[in-house]
């Protein structure tokens, strides 16, 4: 085999193996991460495409163009690939390309893992995706996949959602523990804890907190299995089990979900911001006490979704407080960020852009957040579009929004050529209008009373819903717009600096553009 | 695959430190293990909690029967509701709406239930206290929610319940409900 051998050359003078071989028998960082950003990318417009099957249905009020059936199966698969498919290996793959290079090692703690890693997604997400061709339809009980709907009443192809969920949560783990190792034991001589970049730092705390809950979740697919297909009765009342025993499961799993989808993003902003303000970061101490904090608050909050099931009052009141928490090292981060580029010499170039998208929409998500965590108000928000205008604002501009920022931000040390500056700022604008004109107008009809993952509404949510709809295609198509200047910046244009950013700083700026197949093999000394 | 081991793969800097790194790994395996575990600890652990504070009604019984004081200076409306479990067929119901009871008396009620299908049929009735705060103070000697509930084909029985309640009851409760809904338990027939 070409790469079994040619890996006892020496390490510093060969490239890749050639030919398809190369991407399945990787062992590269660089190679799996671009792997990593690919299969998400992919997933992005498979995910995108059903939010606009979604959008389109929803355009106008009555039952236009699907069935109500198919309807629930697109609500349920555009959030497990969203979540699962989209933002997590984004998230990955990032972590896979930059945290050996921010760190000086020479490549991830465990390779041969870090493949694995990798290859199990396209399986899970193949399984998932089958099921959309076999008769009994896809799973369409939310991605939430509450008992009984996902046991007692769901669809036969349910096994497979329950076997995709374990195979991205065993690859989730995996990757988490590469990240983990790398980040404890790789590390360049002179580089303390508190020296490490902060994309390192929030991507340290963000594998422990999947290390944490993705057994979990896969613990609680575990009982659905058992409950569906061996006459156990975890969620099943009649046989001595509780449905709301699913939620608290879920929820302990889904609530810390929820900053592993959003602390690289923060990681990403703290390290394009100060480079484009041309200042250190504001605070980064308390960057790192604040991203602790929310994670160790993540584990404590999780009946915060659950606030309408019948809760005792002082339950409600302790989750309520508990989530309020939450607002103040948020803050601390979003004043650190401002404070940052106070009095710097700014420059907006198209990651600085979508960063400070991200502060600005981020923070909207995060005070309609604050508004759903007061319990007798989310006894009215509960299950409206309000919800879905919450969380797609820290997903769509914050996660997404994080995740284009670094990929414009490290595309010139990856391909070694600069993007096409005019493009991207093109796809900015037209994302940020388009991500605006779809989600804020949810507010608007969640707070009238419309009703989450529903295909038909009343006519007085008919103009909202239209804008939505156009926001939405918008959105989505501009996407396009990111595939071309990729690609573009691939095939060529301006050549990049090893610095490639003016103000940048950190290791990974001091290598060539493109970064060679082998980096650090030597590691560096960090003063 | 190549008969190279993977820590060749990254250089000589990994070398000396792969052992390291194999150590790292295999606490975050051990960890990764544990939570997996602690998911179904959630499990018992959810139904002590529930006991220990009384949220969705679980009551623990059949008690021994004890006299307790009666505190006739009090009288504590006891509402009953019945509720069938999506698609069970069954007829259930309470035979009275509501009693009036002293606190520390006993009272028997009767609930009714039939089997209206042409098979014979097991239903479990899942019981629930409302306001939660209320359902430590509720005693049950007998109860057809404690065990299931076989019905022939045609068949209908009067299902009794008798409960007292705590004259330690705080005096801010005038009214509990109890909730029983009735599921279809063919599939967990003992």
């Amino acid at each position: 085999m070409t790469t079994a051998t040619a890996h006892h050359d020496d390490h510093g003078h060969h490239g890749p193996a050639k030919g398809i071989m190369r991407w399945v028998l990787t062992t590269n960082h660089k190679d799996i991460g671009s792997m990593y950003l690919w299969f998400s990318f992919t997933m992005l417009f498979i995910g995108g495409a059903m939010a606009l099957i979604i959008r389109s249905e929803l355009f106008q009020p009555g039952m236009q163009l699907i069935e109500p059936e198919f309807f629930n199966q697109m609500t349920t698969m555009h959030g497990l690939i969203m979540v699962f498919g989209v933002v997590m290996p984004a998230f990955v793959g990032l972590a896979n390309w930059m945290v050996p290079l921010m760190v000086g090692a020479p490549d991830m703690a465990l390779p041969r893992m870090n493949n694995w890693s990798f290859w199990i997604l396209p399986f899970a997400f193949g399984m998932l995706l089958l099921t959309l061709f076999t008769e009994a339809g896809a799973p369409n009980f939310g991605w939430t996949f509450y008992a009984p709907l996902s046991t007692t009443y769901a669809p036969s192809s349910v096994t497979f959602f329950i076997f995709g969920v374990h195979m991205m949560g065993i690859s989730s783990i995996m990757g988490a523990i590469n990240i983990v190792v790398t980040i404890l034991n790789l590390r360049a001589p002179g580089m303390t804890l508190m020296k490490m970049p902060l994309f390192v730092w929030t991507w340290l705390i963000t594998a422990y907190l999947l290390i944490a809950v993705m057994p979990v979740l896969a613990g609680v697919v575990t009982m659905m299995l058992m409950d569906i297909h061996f006459g156990t009765s975890f969620f099943d009342a009649a046989g001595g089990g509780d449905p709301v025993l699913f939620q608290h499961v879920f929820w302990f799993f889904g609530h810390p979900e929820v900053y592993i989808m959003i602390l690289p993003a923060f990681g990403i902003v703290s390290q394009i911001i100060p480079t484009f303000a041309r200042k250190p970061l504001f605070g980064y101490a308390s960057m790192v006490y604040a991203t602790s904090s929310i994670a160790f608050l993540s584990f404590i909050v999780w009946a915060h979704h659950m606030f309408t099931v019948g809760l005792p009052l002082e339950t409600e009141l302790f989750f309520m407080y508990a989530t309020m928490l939450i607002a103040i090292p948020t803050g601390v981060k979003v004043f650190n960020w401002v404070s940052t580029m106070f009095r710097g010499s700014m420059t907006f170039e198209t990651p600085m852009l979508f960063a400070l998208a991200f502060v600005v929409l981020f923070t909207i998500g995060g005070f309609s957040g604050l508004m759903l965590a007061i319990a007798p108000a989310d006894f009215q928000y509960h299950d409206t579009y309000f919800v879905v205008a919450h969380f797609h604002y820290v997903l769509v501009p914050g996660a997404l929004f994080g995740i284009i920022a670094g990929v414009y931000y490290w595309l010139p040390k990856w391909t070694g050529n600069y993007y096409d500056e005019k493009l991207g700022k093109f796809h900015f604008w037209m994302s940020f209008i388009g991500v605006n004109v779809t989600f804020f107008p949810m507010h608007f009809i969640g707070l009238a009373g419309m009703p989450r993952r529903i295909p038909d509404y009343a006519l007085q949510f008919a103009d909202f819903n239209a804008i939505a709809t156009v926001g939405a295609f918008i959105f989505g198509f501009s996407q396009l717009v990111l595939l071309y200047v990729v690609i573009k910046s691939i095939r060529g244009g301006e050549k990049a600096t090893d610095e490639v950013w003016e103000g940048a700083e950190g290791l990974e700026w001091t290598i060539p553009s493109p970064a060679p197949y082998h980096t650090f093999a030597e590691p560096p000394h960090v003063k | 695959m190549g008969s190279h081991s993977p820590k060749e793969d990254v250089g000589k800097h990994s070398i000396k430190q792969a052992p390291k790194s194999g150590n790292t790994a295999f606490k975050l395996v051990l960890a990764a293990v544990a939570m997996f575990g602690f998911g179904f600890a959630l499990v018992p652990l959810y139904d002590v909690f529930c006991e220990i504070t009384g949220i969705n009604g679980k009551i623990t019984g059949p008690v021994e029967r004890v006299e307790h004081w009666v505190d006739t200076s009090r009288t504590i409306k006891v509402q009953f509701i019945t509720t069938n479990n999506a698609g069970m067929p069954w007829e259930f119901d309470a035979l009275q709406e509501q009693v009036k009871v002293h606190p520390g008396a006993w009272t028997q009620a009767e609930f009714w239930a039939l089997n209206p299908t042409k098979e014979d049929m097991v239903g479990q009735a899942v019981p629930s206290v409302s306001p939660s705060e209320a359902t430590e103070y509720v005693q049950k000697t007998e109860c057809f929610c404690f065990s299931q509930q076989s019905l022939k084909a045609g068949e209908g029985r009067n299902m009794p319940l008798i409960f007292s309640i705590d004259p330690r009851l705080p005096p801010h409760i005038r009214t509990i409900t109890m909730s029983y809904t009735i599921f279809d338990a063919g599939a967990f027939a003992e």
